[in-house]
């Protein structure tokens, strides 16, 4: 578990949305009330993540996949649990301490029309990371680096003095990926780096972050909605609902048999090419809140298999035997 | 579906619809652009079409103009949108409000751009019914609007009538779309990329129920989409646009497992489900060009890996590829005597 | 491709080509703006140099009047001094207020707008209580008090020579939440954006992407609203003037001429008031139609059809 590349532990991250202290304050049963609202994101997450290795987090929107990103690149500071990043903590280290990871972790953003700055030129956006990283380079090698990244992410170098409004969104999307490149990082969390772009542009830049991976032996945290992408590119995948894990393990075990009620619901959901209409698995009722959630299993509302237990004790993540995780009582119990 | 076709052909029924060589002009400051450049297909009662392209092929214009919905600079340049025998394209404006939203409805990705936020889904439902039939009473309004919503599945729809759209989530309010679509009891549904914006579980009730009420109602739906897997799932037919053209149609099954035109192939090889598991997908090399440098000849020419001589020249029409599929490509026969027709 | 061909290619020249009240706007403003700055050269008298003023003189109509001579185009005001120059120069003297007073505004407004914007919470509740709180004063209370106490304590003589950065600083501590506000609400919404993300991925420290990476994406904004501010410094400064708070009439501006001339108005010496009333019209004016022209072309929601 030490050679870990990134190694996540009961990690928490909830939002307090509850606004200004009079918001706050409310009036009930003859007492004044101070209530706060948390939305409840990200909740008791673990995982591990090998060096060169793509680890894709799955789930509908609300989830909490985006968050358990952010919150590994420390864009939000966790409520509990610990980051280890090549065996040492991060997620409590100030924002100078931090610094050396910041190059060694970068990300891959979703729309690329808001992740570059409109009033940088390309040139701007991919030195200002590196100067500020490698602040003894020469003007020569801060140009070789950056022509070296262009070519690698498949553009022209000599756009670089461009504005980003001047490209279409794929390639927008490969100066995003030349600028977390540019620091030559070892782990990239890319979350949803290819859901705003058109399916034939999708697949280049699927085949870039493949090359590039292979080329930079790059560990990906991929963020995503799209299962058949997740199912194409992913060594490994979790399935996140409501904020918790319920299903993580090798992709081509999870995709050939689902295990988690709700990843066997999302697994039948995907629309297939061949075939015509196909079965899908009807969940009753909607997904809760993040801000109440639901006693016990996250899921029990909806789980066709529910029972007493899984309304009140939540499901811990449980080995199988064919090295997967799940987190559910009647798997456990061998109900179905 | 050729076979009934000219059967009804041969009976002289008129079909739901038929889009005859439509072009769709902006004027723009810095010039006149093309949207669509002679865009044809026909819809039979009951049929659903998918309209499948990437973003900026053209397939939403093509959907606005079918009830003049192009708003400026935007125009239909030439060509005739005949619903049922009539020329949407050339009718008067008040001719077209009586048709738009009540035989042809539409649903659009955002439906928080089509439901008024101050409105309750009651109020909104009966002034709908209102604006169509003036006489009709108000608990007869509320009886259709109850109706609908149970058919579309909303459960508890007495209840629901006197809610506001912010109290529903995204997958109802898009069923809620659908109710107030099928108040009027319309024949021809346009559906402009109904389910992009929502998760795959709600994506696929939705797209069953649109399905479904299709069959129940025999309504005639046109999905405007990206996604080749969903238009797969649900319609009979496709029709493939790129850069303002269509370059492919035929019956879906067909389209789909023996793609002719090789955009349509091309995008459907690079799809994650047509490569092994980490392997390199086939990418379609370039992209689409924008409306203003549509290359001359096939537009697709600059992309094609069976690029000839001739595909930088000539604009190639529809014709009949290796199966029933019509493939505007220049690597089969051209057919001389009906170009455009299917 | 250089900047003056960018310029011209831009949405922004476009627009200004097709619209002829913002040309003629631009035209009129560098007019006025060109003969306050070369005032020296162009204003035919130095209305502050007490040999050149013959009281003798007083009250002359212009020269289209019957009583008027060529030697005073614009008449003269009431202690003999050339009309037109001394419009020169007071309009000199409030253009250089109205501006002096937006700079103050606007560095002070951006700064706690880009700063409370960003980072929320307590600072940015503390500054956004004090905007209140000061726009519920009346900027010209503020001012009469302030100056009132000032001219005690200084003399009136002494205050002449202050009056213009005393009249920057109040009008420019009066409105800074107009630029806070502003900028504020433009940050608020840019720091939502991936690339604020990405700067902070990037390792780069907060003030550095506050006025790095945001502040550029705020210029729009800003631009138009210091446009409106220029045209309402000028007015505050002239009303200060008129109310015999601001420029003394020894080095007057637009506000204190109209101010001189308005007890001799029913005498029949009309000019005196009336034609640097003209002139101050035609100053805000032709701003506040460029400053709408901008937000016209800054923020399409507006565009009319």
């Amino acid at each position: 578990m030490t050679d870990a590349l990134l190694s996540v532990k009961n990690l928490y991250k909830h939002f307090d949305i509850s606004g200004g202290l009079l918001d706050q304050i409310s009036f009930s049963a003859g007492r004044l009330h101070r209530r706060r609202t948390l939305v409840k994101a990200v909740n008791n997450i673990s995982f591990d993540l090998q060096a060169g290795e793509t680890f894709s987090v799955v789930g509908e929107s609300g989830c909490g996949k985006s968050t358990l990103g952010r919150t590994i690149m420390g864009l939000y500071p966790p409520n509990a649990g610990e980051i280890h990043y090549s065996g040492n903590r991060i997620d409590n280290l100030d924002h100078k301490r931090l610094l050396p990871y910041r190059k060694k972790m970068q990300m891959v953003f979703q729309d690329p029309y808001a992740s570059l700055n409109p009033r940088k030129t390309i040139r701007q956006a991919l030195e200002a990371p590196l100067r500020y990283h490698n602040p003894n380079l020469s003007n020569s090698e801060v140009k070789d680096r950056i022509d070296e990244v262009m070519i690698q992410v498949g553009s022209d170098p000599q756009w670089i003095s461009r504005m980003p409004h001047e490209f279409s969104g794929g390639q927008r999307q490969r100066i995003s990926i030349a600028r977390a490149l540019v620091v030559d990082p070892d782990f990239i969390v890319a979350d949803e780096p290819i859901s705003a772009l058109d399916v034939s542009i999708q697949a280049q830049i699927l085949n870039l972050m493949m090359d590039l991976q292979q080329q930079r032996n790059l560990a990906y945290l991929f963020v995503a909605h799209d299962l058949s992408v997740v199912e194409h590119l992913s060594d490994r995948v979790g399935v996140m609902y409501l904020g918790s894990m319920c299903e993580l393990s090798e992709a081509g075990i999870l995709f050939e048999n689902p295990r988690h009620p709700y990843t066997q619901a999302l697994m039948s959901a995907i629309p297939k090419l061949e075939g015509g209409p196909s079965e899908h698995i009807r969940l009753k009722g909607e997904v809760p809140t993040p801000i109440n959630l639901p006693s016990g299993c996250v899921f029990h509302g909806r789980c066709p298999y529910a029972n007493a237990r899984c309304t009140a004790e939540n499901p811990q993540l449980l080995s199988l035997e064919d090295g997967r995780q799940v987190a559910c009582h009647g798997v456990e119990e061998g109900r179905f | 579906m050729s076979s009934i076709r000219s059967y009804i052909r041969a009976n002289g029924m008129t079909s739901l619809l038929e889009v005859k060589d439509l072009v769709i002009k902006f004027a723009l400051r810095t010039g006149e652009v093309t949207a669509t450049n002679g865009v044809s297909f026909t819809l039979e009662k009951g049929e659903r079409l998918g309209l499948v392209g990437e973003s900026g092929a053209g397939k939403s214009v093509t959907g606005f103009s079918i009830i003049n919905l192009i708003s400026k600079p935007g125009y239909i340049a030439s060509g005739e949108v005949n619903f049922l025998g009539e020329d949407l394209a050339r009718v008067s404006d008040e001719r077209i409000r009586s048709i738009r939203g009540n035989r042809i409805s539409m649903i659009f990705q955002d439906p928080m751009m089509t439901l008024n936020p101050v409105l309750t889904i009651g109020t909104q439902m009966t002034e709908t019914l209102h604006q169509h039939n003036p006489q009709m009473s108000k608990a007869e309004a509320r009886a259709i609007a109850l109706d609908k919503l149970r058919k579309v599945y909303i459960p508890s729809p007495e209840k629901r009538l006197g809610q506001y759209p912010h109290e529903f989530s995204g997958g109802m309010r898009q069923r809620i779309i659908i109710a107030i679509a099928l108040l009027t009891d319309p024949e021809l549904i346009i559906a402009d990329e109904p389910t992009t914006a929502l998760d795959v579980t709600i994506q696929a009730e939705i797209m069953e129920l649109l399905m479904e009420l299709c069959e129940t109602e025999d309504m005639g739906l046109i999905l405007i989409t990206h996604d080749l897997a969903v238009v797969a799932q649900v319609t009979q037919n496709i029709a493939v646009m790129y850069a303002g053209s269509v370059v492919e149609k035929g019956p879906t099954a067909q389209v789909v497992a023996d793609p002719q035109h090789p955009y349509t192939q091309g995008l459907i090889a690079a799809l994650p489900q047509s490569s092994g598991h980490g392997e390199r997908l086939n990418q379609i090399p370039g992209m689409m060009p924008t409306l203003k440098n549509i290359p001359p000849g096939c537009s697709f020419n600059p992309r094609c890996p069976h690029v000839m001589e001739v595909c930088k020249q000539q604009v190639p029409s529809l014709r009949s590829g290796k199966n029933s599929n019509l493939a505007a490509c220049h690597l089969y026969p051209p057919e001389k005597d009906n170009p455009s027709a299917r | 491709m250089n900047r003056l061909d960018k310029f011209r290619q831009s949405f922004l020249w476009y627009s200004f080509k097709r619209d002829k009240v913002a040309i003629a706007c631009l035209l009129v403003l560098l007019i006025l703006v060109l003969t306050a700055i070369f005032a020296p050269l162009i204003a035919p008298y130095n209305p502050y140099d007490p040999e050149m003023i013959d009281i003798m003189n007083s009250e002359i109509p212009p020269a289209w009047e019957a009583e008027g001579g060529t030697e005073f185009l614009l008449g003269t005001d009431s202690q003999g001094r050339d009309m037109l120059s001394t419009m020169i120069y007071g309009m000199r003297i409030s253009i250089i207020i109205g501006l002096g007073a937006v700079a103050l505004q606007a560095v002070l407004g951006v700064l706690i707008g880009l700063f409370a914007g960003y980072h929320g919470g307590r600072l940015d509740a503390f500054f956004m209580r004090a905007a209140d709180v000061q726009l519920s004063f009346s900027y010209l209370m503020v001012a009469i008090f302030m100056s009132a106490i000032l001219q005690a304590v200084v003399g009136v003589a002494k205050f002449g020579e202050i009056a213009i950065p005393f009249l920057v600083l109040v009008i420019g501590l009066s409105q800074w939440p107009q630029y806070a506000r502003t900028v504020r609400a433009s940050v608020l919404a840019e720091r939502k954006k991936e690339y604020v993300e990405a700067a902070r991925v990037a390792g780069f420290t907060s003030s550095r992407i506050i006025l790095d990476q945001i502040f550029p994406n705020t210029l729009s904004p800003i631009l138009v609203l210091s446009t409106i501010q220029v045209a309402n410094a000028v007015m505050s400064e002239a009303a200060l003037s008129f109310l015999g708070l601001g420029m003394p009439i020894d080095r007057p501006s637009l506000g204190s001429l109209i101010n001189s001339g308005f007890e001799l108005i029913f005498s029949g010496a009309w000019w005196i008031t009336a034609l640097p009333g003209l002139l101050l019209v035609i100053l805000v004016l032709s701003i506040n139609m460029l400053g709408d022209f901008l937000r016209d072309v800054f923020n399409p929601k507006l565009y009319k059809g």
